[in-house]
């Protein structure tokens, strides 16, 4: 293939405003719209299945069942109800992130150290401030490892919505270029979007070095807490927190 | 308004039934068996070629600690791309087939298999490491008579985690007019007939629950007693 032929740089050039960028936009609102969405949904779930242990099967059951449904199916059985209205593709994406979410939450209250709960309530925290205050700031490195796996999940998601044509990077690649028989949208698209993933995911590391200013200038080796507290260096130096190592049940 | 919906979704739940029981769907070319078969051939091509690739990578990786950052890198660009747009991307390149579907199953695929098989063995405990080769084992036999076995939960886990993504999107060879399950989805979206879709997706839905029984399965034969849980403890 002809590099001319595969990508055409007057195309970009042209149509950099029209439906490259209006493509691009869609897309970053569609994908954060429906990450926050599912975050606004994750967090008091996750909470509640922190709180009853007895509700962490069933919720993570439900979740994952949820995740196996493609998304071009739910995109279409939305359409009736909701149009051609952005909810059509934010409402599926929401409910995938929370496969990912949810444990994330649940998984990272569940790992604050019983001592600093009890420190908590020795100073006198109630239920709420307790969990505001106290154990959701300690579970933020485990939320935003989810966050990043979901968001990156999404923005790549978003793609599909396209393919029902509910705007997206997906669109651009679908009726500018595939259909055309024309390549240099679809790469366009494609560029974008992991672009678009890796801007966010790093935009999200950055948030949780500055929602842990407790964890800056301490060895990374700290990260990997209570588990293995005797890890050898070398081997017990890698950045991971415990959470972020395996993937979420339904990640991706 | 409310009433309206309920009474489409209604319809729509009804439809199914009828839509499942209706024989020429359990017959011939484009019935259910045969888009069954169809797409289970091509998510279980899909993951056993991302399995083939991904975890000699992360075993290798993991057990030398070498290149593991690379590694992990490329998984997480490979993450954020865009199945649908590889899949037409190579479409334009190779033309309508099987391969622009394995191209872009497969890039989905290996992500979550490298990451967990890669901190599943980085993850043992280096006291194992020394006590196993303080009792004389070479580097390969570490890796694959304790670092294998002990990363085994979390490797399976991403391979679950693989493979139901791949069933779910495995929907999209449709697009591009080589069959599975898809096919349902897209025909009645092209007719209007919610029924089907919602057949088309009940029976993916199946196939993961599927997936999942037999992972469950797996996960008793292959893992010793005493690392069962180990994943979901670690997760």
């Amino acid at each position: 293939m002809a590099d001319e032929q595969f990508l055409r740089w007057e195309w970009i050039a042209r149509n950099l405003g029209d439906p490259i960028g209006v493509r691009l936009l869609q897309h970053l609102q569609l994908s954060f719209l429906s990450i926050l969405l599912g975050l606004l949904i994750a967090l008091p779930a996750g909470v509640a299945a922190a709180r009853w242990r007895r509700l962490y099967p069933p919720l993570l059951t439900g979740v994952n069942v949820l995740y196996a449904i493609p998304s071009i199916a739910l995109f279409i059985l939305l359409l009736p109800y909701t149009g051609l209205s952005p909810a059509t593709a934010i409402i599926p994406l929401a409910l995938y992130t929370l496969a990912i979410l949810v444990p994330n939450v649940a998984d990272g209250l569940n790992q604050v150290p019983s001592h600093v709960r009890q420190a908590a309530v020795a100073m006198g925290f109630g239920p709420l401030r307790r969990l505001l205050r106290v154990e959701l700031p300690i579970a933020v490195p485990v939320v935003i490892a989810g966050l990043r796996v979901a968001a990156v999940a999404t923005i790549s998601m978003v793609s599909v919505a396209g393919l029902v044509g509910l705007g997206g990077l997906g669109q651009l690649v679908l009726s500018a270029g595939f259909q055309r028989q024309f390549p240099t949208p679809v790469v366009v698209g494609i560029a974008l979007s992991v672009a678009l993933a890796l801007l966010v995911d790093g935009a999200l590391v950055l948030l949780q070095r500055a929602l842990t200013p407790w964890k800056r200038g301490r060895g990374p080796a700290r990260a990997s807490r209570t588990s293995r507290p005797f890890r050898r260096s070398g081997r017990g130096l890698s950045k991971r927190a415990p959470a972020e190592a395996p993937e979420p049940e339904g990640a991706g | 308004m409310t009433g309206t919906v309920l009474a489409t979704e209604l319809a729509g739940s009804l439809g199914v039934v009828d839509w499942f029981s209706r024989t020429e769907q359990w017959t011939g070319a484009d019935g259910i068996p045969v888009r069954f078969l169809e797409h289970v051939r091509y998510s279980g091509i899909a993951l056993a070629l991302s399995a083939a690739l991904a975890v000699p990578l992360g075993l290798l990786t993991g057990h030398t600690g070498r290149g593991g950052f690379l590694a992990i890198s490329l998984a997480n660009v490979a993450r954020a791309l865009p199945t649908i747009g590889v899949l037409m991307l190579v479409v334009l390149a190779t033309g309508i087939g099987v391969t622009p579907v394995m191209v872009a199953l497969v890039a989905l695929a290996v992500p979550p298999i490298l990451v967990n098989t890669y901190e599943g063995v980085r993850g043992v405990d280096p006291q194992f490491n020394d006590a196993a080769r303080g009792m004389g084992m070479r580097g390969w036999q570490v890796l694959l008579r304790v670092e294998l076995p002990i990363a085994l939960p979390l490797i399976l886990l991403g391979l679950r985690t693989a493979a139901i993504q791949v069933v779910a999107t495995a929907t999209v060879a449709a697009y591009v007019g080589v069959g599975g399950l898809g096919r349902f989805i897209v025909d009645g979206q092209a007719r209007q007939q919610i029924a089907m879709v919602l057949g088309g997706a009940l029976l993916v839905v199946l196939l993961a629950l599927l997936v999942t029984l037999v992972f469950a399965l797996l996960g008793r034969l292959a893992v010793a007693p005493a690392l069962r849980g180990r994943a979901t403890a670690v997760r």
